[in-house]
């Protein structure tokens, strides 16, 4: 995973609330088999409407999404998660973030950053009005700095550490492969298993 | 004495491998249920990193988002999906029910139907309505793929602790209305941000008096109220279910597995840190008339005026005016399946409202069982023929126009009375306009050719 400590770029302003994950990409998009190529797809059917803020040439190049509030709700499809960053995004902002996206999110190095609902609001009305606000994110010192707002953001202490160095999650709990072990031999013999599979 | 708890609560403890401050709580994973869409990526993961799968024995395959439900031309792209599964499952020894083995079916439906779904679990897999087995008194949720990954490689989640939640539905439900009701009643009420970072306990004795199919409608669409997780506590109608199937206890461990079940109850006393108490009898048959599942009204209701921005828009995607009555809105096809709605007793309910009636001229129906072996049972009924005779389509097992992966689709513009659980724009197919209902008021629908519940039909 690239790791992530301090990120500064223009944004694009998504200003709706309960952006399902549909939206972000249609299912019709989730038949590839890789993890890369889904960025063409991103907002797949909103992007046909010319008058959508994506084709809006002065966000061209926005690497910080900032969205409504319950962005990414609905399915769990990481393949969202994929189209932004192909599509060069490097962090979102949001009041909320859906479970399952946030952790996406974060598992792929993408910064979810989630603020009290008027700074989200003042960052957005800032590049409604100058598209080439420029908003700068440093998880280091987990702050938002932009004209409009800077602010401090919350984010758990693991996750903030396995973004700042890239850490593989895997690795990471491998390192407590004994634990595991250990949990499972202690673990009861009548638990399902597929390995005694019944006839039905 | 110890801190009364929550049913979720005791099952976290359970599955605690490791546990520092700062960090989240290493949890074992006892069940992990994949599919062909979230699942290619995360086998690429375990080969670029050189791993294996640690616990094949806890893991369980099958296909269900991509697969045609009739016969026809197959989407190439989505058989190289459905073939990627195919070789996956066989390099890293995970059984997989694939298409024509009467084991396949919708992920969420066949689990419980193996008997493998049991109370106390943890249950994941990259779907969202993993919510499903929460039913069972299991602690089940959604992950993505990264998350597929690590699962596969060490059977073990890295996770927060969340939030609990209960819904208390007390009373008696008045007759007609189903447990899908009970469940867009609820949406209705706490709104699609209502549950986010929680898991929710569903409560009541209207709960305790559903079916198990009931209950698994109603954790099903849990995410849909923001929650990642829905669970009831396990009852003797759980055990009911359970008994005698492939993979349920015998004999001496059923007995104690009954032992252990029965003990994972929320304590009295114990304190979630939400609550929200719902009176059963102000429930009414519900149909959504939005493009999210909080936009749901009664069906004796009419369209509202917007409340906002996104009402508005949502108004103008399904191309609704306020002050239309829900009865009054005629869909030009009828839906029944999906992992909300897709089970022995769904199939049931709309055959019993369908024998003897036909569909409305020029209506399209179509009913696809939540699995091959939903639909030999609904066949050994002779359901099948209650619903072709009223002409509706007979489907085999899968997702289908749930979310439009494979042929079923909406055409843009085509209205849809469906018994899934996502009614946001495009869900169906590119434009598709989605309300969701119950069975009884899909089948009631598809005879009346406009929304009407059962009761409706014989006034």
């Amino acid at each position: 995973m690239k790791p992530f400590t301090t990120h500064t770029g223009r944004a694009l302003p998504l200003d709706r609330g309960d952006v399902d994950t549909d939206q972000i990409i249609p299912a019709q998009h989730l038949k590839r088999i890789e993890r890369t190529g889904f960025g063409p797809f991103l907002f797949g059917e909103w992007r046909k409407d010319p008058a959508f803020v994506l084709n809006d040439p002065r966000y061209a190049g926005a690497s910080v999404l900032i969205a409504g509030p319950n962005f990414g709700s609905g399915s769990s499809r990481e393949h969202a998660v994929w189209a932004l960053e192909d599509a060069g995004f490097r962090a979102l902002i949001s009041e909320r973030f859906a479970d399952i996206f946030r952790t996406n999110c974060a598992k792929i190095g993408l910064l979810p950053v989630e603020l009290a609902g008027e700074s989200v609001r003042a960052l957005m009305d800032a590049v409604l009005d100058d598209p080439a606000t420029e908003i700068t994110i440093d998880l280091r010192e987990m702050r938002v700095s932009a004209p409009a707002v800077d602010e401090r953001f919350e984010i758990d202490a693991y996750t903030r550490r396995r973004l700042l160095e890239g850490l593989d999650d895997i690795a990471l709990t491998l390192a407590h492969a004994e634990r595991i072990e250990a949990f499972e031999r202690d673990r009861s013999a009548r638990l399902p298993s597929m390995a005694d599979t019944r006839p039905a | 004495m110890t801190t009364p708890t929550t049913l979720a609560e005791k099952v976290w403890e359970r599955h605690v491998v490791h546990r520092t401050d700062g960090e989240p709580d290493l949890l074992y994973v006892d069940l992990h249920l994949v599919h062909e869409v979230t699942s290619p990526q995360a086998f690429d993961g375990l080969r670029l990193g050189g791993r294996t799968v640690r616990r094949p024995d806890l893991t369980v395959a099958t296909m269900d988002h991509n697969v045609p439900t009739a016969p026809g031309p197959e989407d190439p792209i989505s058989v190289q999906q459905m073939a990627a599964l195919r070789s996956n499952c066989a390099e890293f020894g995970i059984r997989l029910y694939p298409t024509g083995d009467l084991g396949q079916g919708i992920v969420h439906v066949i689990g419980p139907q193996m008997g493998l779904t049991q109370p106390g679990l943890v249950m994941v897999c990259g779907d969202s309505h993993t919510s499903t087995h929460g039913a069972f008194g299991a602690l089940a949720f959604g992950i993505g793929t990264s998350e597929v990954e690590h699962v596969l490689a060490t059977q073990t989640l890295p996770q927060p602790r969340p939030g609990t939640m209960a819904i208390t539905v007390d009373g008696e439900l008045p007759p007609g209305v189903s447990a899908k009701d009970v469940i867009l009643g609820i949406i209705a009420r706490i709104g699609t941000r209502g549950g986010v970072g929680h898991v929710i306990e569903y409560r009541g004795g209207a709960i305790r008096s559903l079916s198990m199919e009931g209950r698994m409608t109603i954790c099903n669409m849990s995410i849909e109220a923001g929650a990642r997780a829905g669970m009831v506590g396990p009852d003797d109608t759980t055990f009911a279910y359970l008994e005698g199937r492939p993979h349920a206890p015998t004999g001496k461990d059923w007995e104690e597995a009954l032992d252990d079940w029965r003990s994972l109850q929320t304590d009295g006393g114990a304190a979630f840190d939400r609550e929200v108490t719902i009176d059963a009898a102000e429930l009414r048959p519900h149909v959504s008339w939005g493009t999210n599942p909080g936009q749901t009204v009664t069906i004796d209701d009419v369209v509202p005026d917007p409340a906002d921005e996104a009402a508005e828009r949502a108004l103008s995607y399904m191309d609704l005016r306020p002050g239309t009555p829900i009865r009054e809105i005629r869909p030009d096809t009828v839906f029944i399946g999906s992992c909300t709605n897709s089970r022995i007793e769904d199939l049931r309910e709309a055959a019993g409202i369908l024998e003897g009636r036909t569909v409305r001229a020029g209506l399209r129906a179509m009913v696809v069982p939540g699995s091959m072996l939903v639909k030999r049972q609904a066949e050994q009924e002779g359901l099948d023929a209650i619903f072709t005779r009223a002409g509706f389509e007979w489907r085999d097992a899968g997702c289908s126009m749930c979310l439009g992966m494979n042929p079923d689709q909406l055409s843009p513009g085509e209205r849809c009375a469906s018994t899934s659980n996502r009614n946001f724009e495009g869900r169906q197919g590119r434009g598709g306009r989605t309300h969701l209902v119950s069975p009884a008021v899909a089948a009631a629908t598809a005879v009346a050719g406009h929304f009407a519940t059962p009761g409706d039909l014989d006034a």
